[in-house]
């Protein structure tokens, strides 16, 4: 396959940033998206060019490292695939492809395609645990949970936190993520004893971090290539409004 | 915005029973005017209410969009729109057109200041009561004057369409079994009140209606 691609190239922080051209010639269809930016680096590199930089981590689809809109698509086209998963057969021959960073204010890029994604982590530090006893370890399902119970919260844990939600997001906002996080915990028995602080200091955290403010656009469910559902922003609301009463 | 949008939605949904009075003869909506402007200081306190509520629900709208588009100042060379509609990326704007619309609507049918030869026709007494009817019906055998209030229930439409299966997830009252259920009826809901608002001028200006 021989394609050309539009990338963002961005020396730092502070650079304006512009869209580049580049060819990747004889690209295998079985290569991942992320193999065919290798072979297009590994070019650069022998001209003695800055190659393109990008976060990459496990390339398996479940660290939620790697962060490129593909064609105007937080992770491309395929439903429900990372960028990394996302394999050249996907495309046609001769395609041209626009290669993006995440974009809102609380993701600030560092170069090219890699942003800084730590505000998720501060969102998480404000409430994204439960408190447990030290000691012997408990007998196993000593405490049961309706099976239900326990899908809704593993849907919910299914988020690995990538931040396409934000980048498909018209305000940028981290509603998706946060509520995933919010009610994976607040569902199950672990999670009650801190559900109240949890969701006031985790929206809190998103607020102050820079993101957006949810107008029920569902593009992040959409872009989620975990597939979370926006009823777990319903959820989240549920608990916000519980924690006053 | 969802409490004082679910407000402003009970706002309307009284003032379309109202107005569609309109479609039971001359005394319908005359003896409703009169009831309403007997009522004193209890319509002043309502219409008072109703007001802050608008400036709340514009406030807070404008607010959100405000920092909203500081949370996302970057746009993408290209951008696949994905699951939202052209209603909900354009709340602001159908919510400045119902804003407009609304300053146009109190000075026309309240204030009298418009249009002032179609509304002279709320001095005549008919029965003994103030003929709204005839006002109306004047007003909107201007073509200029029902497409204005055409053009304004769009706005409305799209915004309801949005607006209202909007507040069932903000209030958390969505979860994944109802959230296609809740986002048809709020469409179908926004098509009625549209609709149902859109009848009254094209009823008089088709004449269908009579004045």
């Amino acid at each position: 396959m021989n394609l050309t691609l539009h990338v963002w190239r961005q020396k730092g922080p502070q650079d304006k940033g512009k869209l580049v051209t580049y060819p990747a010639k004889d690209v295998s269809s079985d290569m991942s998206f992320l193999e065919m930016l290798d072979e297009v680096n590994d070019k650069l590199i022998k001209e003695g060019k800055d190659p393109i930089a990008f976060d990459h981590d496990c390339r398996e689809g479940i660290c939620g490292m790697c962060s490129s809109v593909v064609n105007g698509r937080p992770h491309g086209h395929q439903e429900k695939t990372t960028v990394c998963q996302l394999h050249m057969r996907q495309f046609e021959d001769g395609a041209d492809i626009v290669v993006e960073p995440w974009l809102a204010k609380a993701f600030p890029i560092q170069k090219d395609l890699i942003v800084d994604r730590s505000a998720l982590d501060v969102v998480m530090q404000a409430g994204g645990y439960t408190s447990c006893h030290t000691g012997g370890v408990p007998d196993a399902n000593s405490q049961l949970i309706p099976k239900e119970i326990a899908d809704f919260s593993m849907d919910a844990a299914e988020c690995i936190g990538c931040g396409a939600c934000i980048a498909a997001c018209p305000n940028s906002s981290a509603m998706l993520f946060t509520s995933a996080k919010v009610s994976q915990f607040a569902v199950l028995p672990q999670g009650k004893a801190e559900a109240k602080v949890r969701v006031l200091e985790m929206t809190k955290a998103m607020l102050d971090e820079g993101f957006g403010n949810c107008t029920n656009h569902y593009e992040c469910q959409e872009a989620c290539p975990k597939g979370i559902n926006v009823k777990f922003i319903a959820t989240l609301n549920r608990e916000y409004l519980k924690s006053f009463i | 915005m969802a409490v004082t949008g679910f407000m402003l939605v009970c706002f309307i949904s009284v003032h379309l029973l109202g107005n569609l009075s309109v479609f039971f003869g001359v005394d319908a909506i005359n003896i409703y005017a009169e009831k309403l402007h007997s009522l004193g200081p209890v319509v002043w306190i309502f219409r008072m209410a109703i007001l802050l509520l608008f400036a709340v629900h514009i406030t807070f709208g404008i607010q959100l969009t405000v920092e909203n588009s500081s949370a996302s100042p970057e746009a993408y060379a290209i951008k696949k729109r994905l699951k939202t509609t052209f209603a909900a990326e354009s709340m602001i704007y159908t919510g400045l057109i119902i804003l407009v619309f609304l300053l146009y609507h109190l000075l026309h049918f309240t204030v009298h200041v418009v249009h002032t030869d179609a509304v002279s026709a709320v001095q005549t007494l008919v029965n003994g009561r103030p003929d709204v009817f005839t006002m109306i019906g004047k007003s909107f055998n201007s073509a200029f004057i029902s497409i204005v209030y055409v053009i304004a229930m769009c706005a409305l439409f799209l915004h309801l369409s949005h607006g209202l299966q909007s507040f069932i997830q903000t209030f958390g009252l969505n979860n994944g079994k109802t959230q296609d259920t809740v986002t048809a009826i709020g469409k179908l809901a926004a098509i009625f009140y549209g609709l149902a608002y859109i009848a009254i001028p094209l009823a008089f200006l088709f004449h269908i209606v009579k004045i």
